[in-house]
Order: C-alpha cells, then structure tokens, then sequence
C-alpha cells in the first residue's frame, strides 16, 4: 500500500513537473520526454489505474439512440422530410453554437435555460435553444429576402428533464419556415397544410390544430381591461388552460396576479371559446373586440386563413381557440399548435389533447433584430415536436410487436464446412461489389447453425451457402430464411438471382 | 472611477453621440455574426453533403452495421486522457451549477463508452455526427472547429483480421464510390512502429515524440525529420540513420516478407506479431480485390494514442496538374485497432477489442465542392416537379384546390405567394429552380374542364383533362 502511495506522489508530481513546463512553454522535446515518463509511472500503478471513480453515463437529461431507436427515428424523419420536399423546401445547417450576443435577448425568461461555454480564452459562445433564431440570423448575415427552408438538428435547453414523458436538454427539433414579403395568408396557410400532412402520415392518431393570432389576444386583453404591463403574465396563465381547468386559471390570474375578479370573468366569456370559421364571423361582430383595431387585423386574417384551409381540404382538423396562447416571445401574428386526441372514454364527450407534437406561427420582428439596418423579413414558420413522436412510435410498435429491423442487409454469406473462409471472402466481396448488402461472419470455421441463427436474429431473408461439394458442382445453395426452402445456384447467376428476388417491387424471399 | 467632471473629452463625445442615437440603432451593432471556425451551410452545400453522406451510409449499410447516436456533449471525466496532448483542443461547457460537460473530440470514445455503459460484447456499428475541436482552423484544408465525422466500427472478440480487412475494404469501396480519383491506403502497425523504435536504440521515453517526427514525413522531407529528430529531439545520429533506413520502405506483400527476414526487426517480438497480423491482412485484401491499393508504409505513424494494432490512412494521389493548385488536403480517411479503449470504461477493465475508421467527409466536401466550381455544374437545391401556375388574375382559389390535390397525391409541386402572379415570373421561377412541369389554369380551361400541362425544357402544351391530370403527371415523372 505504502509502494502504492509513493507511486502516486511521484506521478502527481511528475504531472506537476509537466504542467510546470508547458507553462514555462519548455521545448517540445523536453515536454514530450517528461510526459512519456509521467505515462510510464501511470502505467506502474497498474490495473486499478484503468479504473475509473465516476459513474458511467450520459450527461442528465441526455440519451444514446440505440440502434432500434435509431431504425424509429430515420422512418419518421423520411416521412417529415419527404413532407418538407414535396413542398418546396430547401435544406440548411447551422453551428451547433452560436454567439452568445446572438441568442441573448431573444427567449425572454427561457434565457436562463441556455447552455453557455466556458470561456476558453476565445468568443463567448452558447449552444443554440432552437432553430429559429438561428435562421433568423442565417437570413440577416447573407441578406437574404426570401427563402423556403427545413432544417433537422439537435437543440439544447438546461430545463428540468422528464424523460419519461419526452423532455429532454437535448433533443430534434424538424422546423419549415417560409421567409418573405408574400401575399397575406398563403404561406401561413401551406405551413398548416404541412403539419396535416405529416400528423396524417405518421399515423399516431387523430390529432386537431389549434389556431390563434397575437393581435386577438392583445386586442381582447386590451378591451377586458388588463393593463398593458400585465399582458405577457396573464399570456402565461391562460396557456395553461389546455391543461387545467377555468377556475384554476382564474385563480391565478386574479389571487396571484392582481387581476380583478371582474376583468378576470371577461376574460374567461372569450377564452372557453373555440370552433370553426364560424366563430371567427362571431367574434368580428362582437361589440367589444371589433372596437379593437388589433383584433380585428387579427381575425381578419384568420377568415382570410380558414378560406385557405377549406380549399386545402384540412378546414375540419382547424380549430380557432381563442386560450392559445404559446411561449415565446416573438411571435407577432397567427399561432398554432397541433395536439393529439385521445378518443373520449364515453362517447359524446369532446376528445382530450395530450400534448402538443408540433407549433409554430409568424414572426415578423425577429430577423430585423439582427439586421444591422433592422431591415424586417417577415416569417412563418412550424416545429414538428418528434421525440414526442418517437416514443409514441416506439410505444405503438412495441404494442403490436412488431420487429424493427437494425440493418438492412439481405444476405448472410456462409460455409457448411470448415476451411472455406477464403471462399466466403471471395463471395461476399464480389456481392458487395455487385451492390448487395452482404455480410458473414467474423469466424474461420463457423457452424452452420450458428450462422443461420444469425440471420434469424437480424432479420436476414437469404443466406448463400458455400459448400465443398457445391464449390466442385460450380453452384451456390440460396436459402431463404423464412421459408428454409434452398436452391441450388450457378455461381455466375447468383448476383441476378439475389437481386431479383430483394427487388422492392417483388420482395420474395 | 476618475469623478465625473475628469472624463476626456472624446468620451463625452462618445457618450453623447450614444445618447443621441435612437435607442434601436443602440442595440443593433456590427456584429460579426459567426464564431471562429465554423459555418453554415447553404442549400447548394447541403445538396452536396447529402450526396457525399448517402453513399457513405450506404456503403456502411451494405456491409450491414447499425446506426447508433450520442450525445453532443459527455461528462468532462469521459473525456479526460484518452485524447494525449490534444486535451487542450477540447471545449468545455461553462459550469452552470450542474454536471461538468466537454462536447465529444470524436466519436469513438463514445462508442467506447456505449459499449461498456450497455456491456455490449459485440457490435458493429457506423455513426454520423458532428465533433467539435478548438483547432486553430485552416479554412482552405477544409478543417473547421465543428466538422462532421462518419464512422465505422466493429467491436467484438473475433478471428484474427477479417474485420481489420473488412474496414480496409469499406474504406476502398467509398473512395472508389465517390470518384474523387485515384487513392492509395497506408498501412503499418503500432507493434512494429514500437518494436522498429526499440530495435534502432531509441529510448522507450522518446518513441511518442519520435513518432510525432515520422508523421510528419508525407509532408516534409527525410532530411527535415531527422534534423528535427537529432536537433531538437535529442536523438543520436546513428540511431536516427537506422530509423532512416526503415520508414522510407513501402511497398506490398513483399515488403512484409522482407521485414520478417530483416535480422534486427525478427529479434522484436512485438514487430513479429505486427508483421505476422499484417502478412495475413494482405491476403484477405487481395481476396477483396483490393491489395494493389494497400502500401505497407513503415513511415505511417497516426495521432491517436489508444491505436495498439494495425493503423491506417487513405491519401488520394493528385496528379501534377492538381498539386500545381497547392490543393493538398492530406489523408480523407484513417483508422486502426484500438483494443484496450472499452477497458478504461469498463468497470471491471473488461476488454472489448474494436477496430474501426472514419472518413473525413470535410476534407471530400472540400474536393467536390472546389470541383464543381470548375467545372461550373448546377445544382438543384429542391426536388419540386410541377409548378402550379396561372396567366389569369383572381384564379388563386383554383391554384390553391389544385396544388392541394396534387401534394395529396404525393407530388412535389409550388405556387407563388401572390394572389395575382404574371405568368412569366412564373415561369422564370420554374427555370431558375429547375422545375421540369407547368401546370397552367385559365379561364378557357375552367371552362372546358382541362388543364394545360407543360414541359418547361422543351415549352410544349399539351391539354389534360382535369380528372386525368394527376395520373399523367405521375407518369411523365415515371419516364424521366
């Protein structure tokens, strides 16, 4: 034990002795000696150096994708992608961080939740909370006026995670937006096409769109009577309502946040509203609101947006819900945001919402914040929320037992005897050369159940046998694996024969 | 604080010019917009990207691994000392009070960890990813502070070198793949790199300093190294020579049976062993049909410190023409055997032996994109195939009805965002964005019920019958 301490004074201080000639900023000859004899002194100390005192895992509120989560995660972006392609979208990417100034300034009370970098000396940089903002000042530093992008990436917000209901510091976001001057509604409108569309083909579920605009809640806060200054607070509390009820939403805004009991009431005669372009006729003729020159900007454009929808045929999956309210800060026109429905346990009753899988709305402010001439791009824009997605996927998959396959290969390589590996090598080079995905075993001499095993495991439809007597014979055996029906192959026509049989459009194996 | 009446006079100057300012123009600032070393990437890159990444993942998923994904970022201690001197290049997340976090260098520490997290034996697995390093960045070679890796490995306790040559031969096949010409892979081994060191008399302190010399020898001269070896490494003249007489062979199988024979190397077991794995790997690769690509180069050093077996590094050979271009990007793809990672992970020090590589798609983004510079080649940035169109004013509603049944169908197509479009912006816009279909709705057609279906490339007409016209679009974008 005593050996062992003094062991581990002498590579503290031989660490010590290197640190103090890197700063000294030693010859690099002399640095390289001193530590090639701190690693020597490491390496005495023996197995347990290898041992490590920390706890082996990802950082909170992070994951590994397995691969099964992987094989999930690429079905559901092909579908997104292929939505945001069908209509137009070009793709970009952007640094994982940003300038710290850039992201300051933008999230409101979120901007706790960033994560920063250490200052190593360099620029101040933080990693980026969403893909908006950097968007906004992809579009301000090239000067550009109008683009129709998606773009796919990793988020980071130090929030409290829930992994178990999706909430993650580290997670996708899927955004599509539409920057440009345009003609009112039409952009705002494909993007909810967008989001029926996905939500459709994903199949989870029915699912409804919520639809508000900025101006109606800031116009219908100014006429209940809500001072200015409380605007974005009680914006807060009546977001909660599609999670509690009324009375508690009440509660707050009047016991917590000084709201009178009787602004309060006016207040709740308008947000328990919701419904079609109906609603929207309604309130255009309502006494008060269309008193308010906001408001009526605002469903203005919504009866102009519900036309739209009707001819986009999605009018029935759109809701005007006048408690939408949404987080961020920058949002100054139509919002949105779609949620799943539960099928109602008695029938009659409305479905319930469990959450929200996707959002967005328009932004008109934000590109002319970055601008050095605040010249404005006006935007709309939606995020489809997948991780929710995936574990929905995930849990749908599991349910019916379906087996997802990790890979894609089609044929397993093997021998039915010992000392053919040279064989194997041969064969299975000359199918991936021919395109096939292909694979064998890392073993000499395999058993033949062994491998077979192998593909049962993995999900592999052929297996092409080498055999001695075979191998004499000029064949190969092809063996499907679902069915154990083999064949016997002539070697040249085995590259034909796969291929016919994995092609898509006759999947015979 | 000098007392307020002390400030020199530019300040006040300054100070008033601030308070002068409208409070907007005060926020807004000239920004340089971008950190150090990394970019974005337009859709022209991107299109690019994606094309490089789709034969790289297939080729990984012809050879049938599994995609696996890890964090941005890992707890600072998963980090620390596996990475030698490139530590300090690591970029740290400032200590918000919680766990302290490094964004990954690479990704095959994190598989190492993966591995021993989920005590997985056996996988064989490719990831693509970005990695993040505090380079002093070279923007021309294509080496940035975020750059995205794509890795392939295989862990697992197997026959000897099969994978090894399964690795080699994956690297050939994306090279050929991506047609950037003709390539050659280096191959040596961290046992006869260190039996070579021992047999020449270098002192074991020096190897890991003199190994950093021979590196740099496809890039400088003989003569540099050694005068960097004795000069300023301290190494005897003679030594250095003997050292001189190995690392300027390659060669092929023949070399290795040469080197077997050599009296000083066959006393060194360790080299024996490298040279022994090697001679093997070389028939599996000539049954691969890839031998004539592999040089055995004894000069072949590599950076990593957790590499215990073979090692190797892909170059692409530039013709005269191109090196006149000063275009060298150095090596685009490298790897090796890496067998004693998983230990330092795992708990118990349970090895998991890996072997593995990655392609250094920068580097090959780099190539194509200058490449298509040259030669002027057009991309396009979207995959639209009808463009829903109107000569006639007050036909938006028609438009709308009529894209919405197309994307329903599955086809890719786009409108303007104007109520009242001129028909030849629109067709402008088709040919900028090379969209091959026009739909076009007119009046004439409302009424008669058809539909004008277009060709912009050749600007022929032909009348569809509105019920018919999704059928024939899907089969005109069949035939092309």
């Amino acid at each position: 034990m005593a050996e062992r301490a003094t062991l581990e004074e002498l590579v503290r201080l031989q660490g010590e002795r290197v640190r103090g000639l890197k700063q000294q900023k030693a010859s690099a000859e002399q640095i390289e000696e001193e530590v090639a004899k701190l690693l020597k002194l490491k390496a005495q100390l023996g197995p347990d150096e290898g041992k490590q005192k920390f706890v082996l895992k990802t950082p909170k509120g992070t994951r590994d994708y397995s691969p099964r989560q992987m094989a999930i995660r690429e079905k559901v972006f092909d579908v997104i992608i292929s939505c945001f392609k069908r209509h137009g979208a070009e793709v970009i990417d952007t640094p994982v961080f940003e300038l710290k100034e850039t992201l300051t300034g933008k999230y409101g009370e979120d901007s706790k939740l960033i994560y920063d970098l250490k200052d190593q000396g360099g620029e101040l940089l933080s990693l980026r909370y969403d893909l908006t903002v950097p968007f906004a000042r992809y579009l301000a530093m090239n000067k550009l006026t109008n683009i129709k992008r998606y773009h796919i990436a990793k988020v980071y917000r130090r929030d409290n995670p829930a992994m178990t209901r999706g909430r993650y510091r580290e997670f996708y976001q899927c955004d599509f937006d539409i920057a440009g001057q345009f003609d009112p509604m039409i952009p705002d409108a494909e993007c909810l096409k967008i989001m029926c569309e996905i939500l459709s083909s994903l199949q989870i579920g029915d699912f409804l769109v919520k639809v508000n605009d900025r101006r109606i809640l800031d116009g219908m806060f100014a006429i209940c009577g809500v001072p200015d200054s409380k605007f974005r607070t009680i914006c807060s509390s009546v977001d909660k309502l599609d999670k509690v009820s009324w009375e508690e939403v009440k509660n707050e805004m009047v016991g917590e946040k000084g709201l009178t009991p009787e602004v309060a009431d006016h207040i709740g005669d308008y947000v328990q509203q919701h419904g079609g372009v109906s609603l929207v006729e309604q309130l255009l003729q309502d006494p008060k609101l269309s008193q308010n020159k906001q408001a009526l900007e605002g469903l203005e454009d919504l009866k102009l947006l519900f036309e739209y929808l009707t001819l986009f045929g999605i009018a029935d999956k759109i809701s005007f819900d006048l408690s939408l309210a949404r987080g961020l800060d920058y949002y100054t026109g139509v919002i949105y945001e779609a949620v799943l429905l539960q099928t109602p346990v008695r029938p009659g009753e409305e479905p319930l919402g469990v959450g929200s899988v996707a959002a967005g709305g328009r932004y008109d402010g934000l590109v002319g914040m970055f601008d050095p001439k605040g010249r404005k791009v006006p935007c709309v824009g939606l995020s489809i929320g997948v991780e929710r997605i995936f574990s929905i996927v995930e849990q749908r998959l599991e349910a019916l037992e379906e087996k997802v396959r990790t890979t894609e290969t089609q044929v397993l390589v093997a021998s039915a005897q010992k000392r053919l590996l040279e064989e194997r090598l041969k064969l299975v080079s000359e199918l991936w050369d021919a395109g096939i995905k292909a694979e064998l075993l890392y073993k000499k001499n395999p058993k033949l159940l062994n491998q077979l095993q192998y593909c049962e495991e993995a999900g592999i439809p052929l297996v092409a046998i080498i055999g001695e007597q075979e191998l004499k014979d000029g064949v190969i055996k092809l063996r499907s694996v679902a069915s154990r029906e083999e064949v016997d192959v002539r070697r040249e026509d085995l590259v034909e024969e796969i291929k016919r049989r994995t092609s898509p459009a006759l999947c015979i194996c | 604080m000098p007392p307020f009446g002390f400030l020199h006079m530019r300040a006040w100057a300054s100070l008033f010019g601030q308070l002068l300012r409208s409070p907007r123009a005060v926020c807004i600032r000239e920004v340089h917009f971008h950190s150090q070393g990394t970019r974005d990437l337009s859709p022209q890159q991107m299109v690019v990207r994606e094309k490089i990444l789709d034969m790289v993942v297939g080729c990984f998923k012809r050879h049938g691994a599994k995609r696996l994904d890890t964090p941005a970022f890992e707890l600072k201690e998963m980090l620390t000392e596996k990475y030698g001197e490139d530590s300090g290049l690591i970029y740290d997340l400032k200590d918000q009070g919680g766990e302290l976090l490094s964004l990954r260098y690479d990704l095959t520490v994190p598989f190492a960890r993966y591995l021993a997290m989920n005590k997985v034996k056996k996988m064989k697995r490719y990831h693509v990813g970005k990695v993040w390093r505090r380079e002093s960045p070279t923007i021309v070679q294509g080496r940035y502070r975020e750059f995205c890796q794509c890795d392939f490995d295989i862990a697992g306790q197997f026959d000897p070198m099969i994978p090894d040559a399964e690795c080699l031969k994956i690297m050939c096949e994306i090279l050929s793949g991506l047609q950037l010409g003709d390539f050659i892979i280096k191959v040596n081994d961290r046992r006869i790199l260190d039996g070579m060191f021992a047999v020449c008399g270098v002192p074991e302190s020096k190897f890991h300093a003199i190994c950093s010399s021979i590196d740099k020898l496809d890039k400088i001269s003989w003569k540099d190294v050694r005068h960097e070896m004795v000069a300023k490494k301290g190494l005897a003249p003679e030594v250095a020579d003997r050292i001189g007489d190995y690392v300027q062979c390659h060669g092929g199988i023949s070399l290795i049976e040469q080197m077997f024979q050599d009296p000083r190397l066959s006393q060194n077991k360790q080299a024996l062993d490298g040279l022994g794995d090697l001679k093997l790997l070389f028939e599996y690769l000539t049954l691969f049909g890839i031998a004539e690509k592999i040089s055995f180069d004894l000069s072949l050093a590599r950076g990593l410190d957790y590499y215990t077996g073979v090692i190797y590094e892909a170059v692409l050979l530039q013709t005269p023409a191109q090196t006149q271009e000063s275009f060298n990007v150095g090596s685009v793809a490298a790897g090796g055997r890496y067998d004693k990672l998983v230990g330092m992970f795992d708990p118990k020090g349970h090895k998991v032996p890996c072997v593995g590589l990655s392609i250094g798609v920068e580097r090959i983004f780099s190539i194509v994109e200058q490449r298509m510079k040259t030669f002027g080649q057009k991309i396009r940035t979207t995959e639209t195939q009808v463009f829903v169109a109107t000569p006639q004013k007050n036909f938006l509603h028609e438009r709308l009805k009529l894209i919405a049944e197309l994307w329903d169908a599955g086809i890719k197509a786009e409108l303007l965002y104007k109520n009242n479009p001129k028909l030849l912006t629109q067709l402008h816009y088709c040919e900028d964005m090379g969209i091959p279909l026009v739909v076009i709705i007119g009046e004439q057609e409302m009424k008669e019920g058809i539909i004008k279906l277009r060709s912009v490339a050749s600007r022929e007409e032909v009348a569809i019958k509105r019920e018919n016209l999704v059928a024939e679009i899907q089969k005109r974008l069949s035939e092309s």
